[in-house]
């Protein structure tokens, strides 16, 4: 195609969408509308899958140690563990350092610790062990149990199943009302277009009779759609946008980011993800609005 | 030039529009195509410009079937054809010179060509004081002629025409004729449909006369035929 002619469908498009400036004013409202709630959803989502993420990497297993245990039998059950196909990593948590993890825990209450300090520390000696894949945590764990010096183990158990259910699940959810929305959107799209072409008919059986291609036809009202779903998505990456970043460094002053789990996507990357999927989704729905309302009226 | 074999036509709702229809019309000619409303004529016009697609036979125009023509070389055969219709169809919101150069700007030509030829056909016309008027500040002789100006402005081989007087009164008719008669003079084939018995006898080209799509009588020089 020659640039004049680029040049004349990007003038001509830019035209209708003045001339039909109400219509044009509702398609834009119905795909930020839309996208509005799309991307909600999608700044939930990807950052529930991130907690998730962290959460399936921070399940481990403990193994605490019978108190009887010598260093010598210490070594030897290490090497048993390890010898486990499943584990990844190992590492030894003496008692001490264990009071101190929980007082962290504990946080403005770790008081109610100290007195356990030193002589009266009621722990055990215990490994951390990783697994190479979160959902062999369970198994083993069952199979650590059984070894020798091994007074006790402790992982997840079912809540970890349940949270992993619980992401699935909104995730599930969270796909079929995108998709849903998004054929909304389209529809509206494909509705508001159709009517300002069947104003438009005339003009577009002229083209015809005269020559035109139905690729130059199409054209403008490609560009019309592209237009129209590129500025609906805008608004909503706007405004969600805003409503992140206040979100984001009230988690930083907050200082909720130390809670492992509640650790948010970063402002830029979740606003490189947000613009970058909400306006090719605008841009989709609204050329393929667009062209479907077009297709009926080329039969000429 | 224009070549109908044995071509047939009917609707989806059962009218038989055309019935084996066998015609030729040479380059250059000029013919009006009479007959009763009803009787097919339109649909003979329309699948000339294959707007209609015969259910049967060979349409063949400058040596192409346009009959097994496959749908996305129908725009070239367009572009050698200028069709004319009986309610103008031109758009509301573009002055005269943007009607016309419409139709060039779908088919991307240049600027410069654009600007020389709608001004020749403006002339051809005679129109050229009102290239920047709106159709709604025209007559409907002006309108029309404003509608056969951009039939031509690509230099069709035919022109084929529905009804084009069919909205004027006799006065502006006579004028669209002689826009009409003066395109055939520089060569272009003209076919018209019309129910003008008036123009029809006195002009004395060849008449085809179309009855229940079927050709009724085919004069060299004929005349309308008909009571009105």
């Amino acid at each position: 195609m020659k640039a004049r002619t680029i040049g004349r469908h990007l003038k001509e498009s830019i035209k209708n969408l003045g001339r039909n400036g109400w219509m044009t004013v509702a398609s834009i409202s119905a795909v930020a509308v839309a996208l509005m709630i799309v991307g909600l959803f999608l700044m939930v989502m990807l950052n529930l899958n991130k907690m998730a993420g962290q959460i399936e990497n921070d399940v481990e297993v403990r193994a605490y140690i019978d108190l009887t245990a010598t260093p010598q039998q210490q070594d030897e059950l290490k090497e048993q563990i390890k010898q486990i196909s499943e584990v990844h990593s190992i590492k030894y948590i003496s008692r001490e350092e264990g009071l101190k993890e929980l007082m962290k825990d504990f946080g403005k209450d770790a008081d109610v610790i100290k007195p356990y300090q030193g002589d009266d520390n009621p722990l055990n000696d215990a490994f951390e062990i990783k697994t190479q894949k979160p959902k062999q945590t369970e198994a083993v764990a069952k199979k650590i149990e059984k070894l020798k010096y091994v007074s006790d183990v402790s992982y997840g158990k079912g809540y970890v199943k349940k949270l992993f259910n619980v992401v699935d699940v909104a995730r599930n959810v969270g796909i079929i009302l995108i998709l849903g929305l998004l054929f909304t959107s389209i529809f509206l799209i494909a509705n508001t277009i159709k009517l300002t072409i069947v104003a438009r008919s005339t003009e577009i059986e002229i083209m015809k009779l005269v020559g035109a291609t139905n690729a130059f036809v199409r054209w403008p009202y490609f560009l019309e759609g592209l237009f129209l779903g590129v500025i609906g998505a805008c608004i909503p990456v706007a405004l969600l946008l805003i409503i992140y970043r206040q979100l984001y460094t009230y988690f930083i002053q907050n200082n909720f980011q130390s809670y492992a789990f509640i650790k948010l996507i970063p402002f830029d990357t979740m606003a490189l993800y947000l613009a970058g999927l909400l306006i090719i989704i605008g841009a989709v729905i609204g050329v393929w609005g667009s062209l479907t309302s077009v297709r009926r009226f080329l039969k000429v | 030039m224009i070549e109908m074999q044995d071509v047939w036509k009917s609707y989806a709702n059962g009218v038989m529009a055309v019935n084996g229809i066998t015609v030729k019309i040479e380059k250059g000619e000029f013919v009006y195509v009479v007959g009763q409303s009803g009787s097919g004529k339109s649909t003979f016009i329309k699948l000339m410009y294959r707007e209609e697609v015969p259910n049967r036979g060979k349409i063949i125009i400058d040596g192409t079937d346009i009959t097994t023509m496959k749908n996305k070389d129908v725009p070239f055969l367009r572009r050698k054809l200028g069709v004319v219709f009986q309610d103008f169809k031109l758009l509301p919101k573009l002055t005269v010179y943007e009607n016309i150069a419409f139709a060039l700007e779908v088919i991307e030509e240049t600027p410069r060509q654009i600007r020389k030829k709608v001004m020749e056909v403006l002339d051809l016309v005679k129109l050229k004081h009102k290239a920047r008027f709106l159709p709604s500040e025209l007559s409907g002789g002006e309108q029309q002629r404003v509608s056969i100006a951009r039939s031509i402005v690509n230099n069709p081989s035919v022109v084929v025409a529905d009804e084009p007087t069919g909205n004027l009164d006799p006065e502006n008719a006579w004028g669209i004729m002689e826009v009409f008669e003066r395109i055939n003079d520089n060569g272009t084939t003209v076919v018209m449909a019309t129910h003008n018995k008036d123009i029809v006898d006195r002009m004395k080209k060849r008449v085809i006369a179309i009855e229940s799509g079927m050709i009724a009588r085919d004069d060299k020089r004929g005349d309308f035929g008909y009571e009105g």
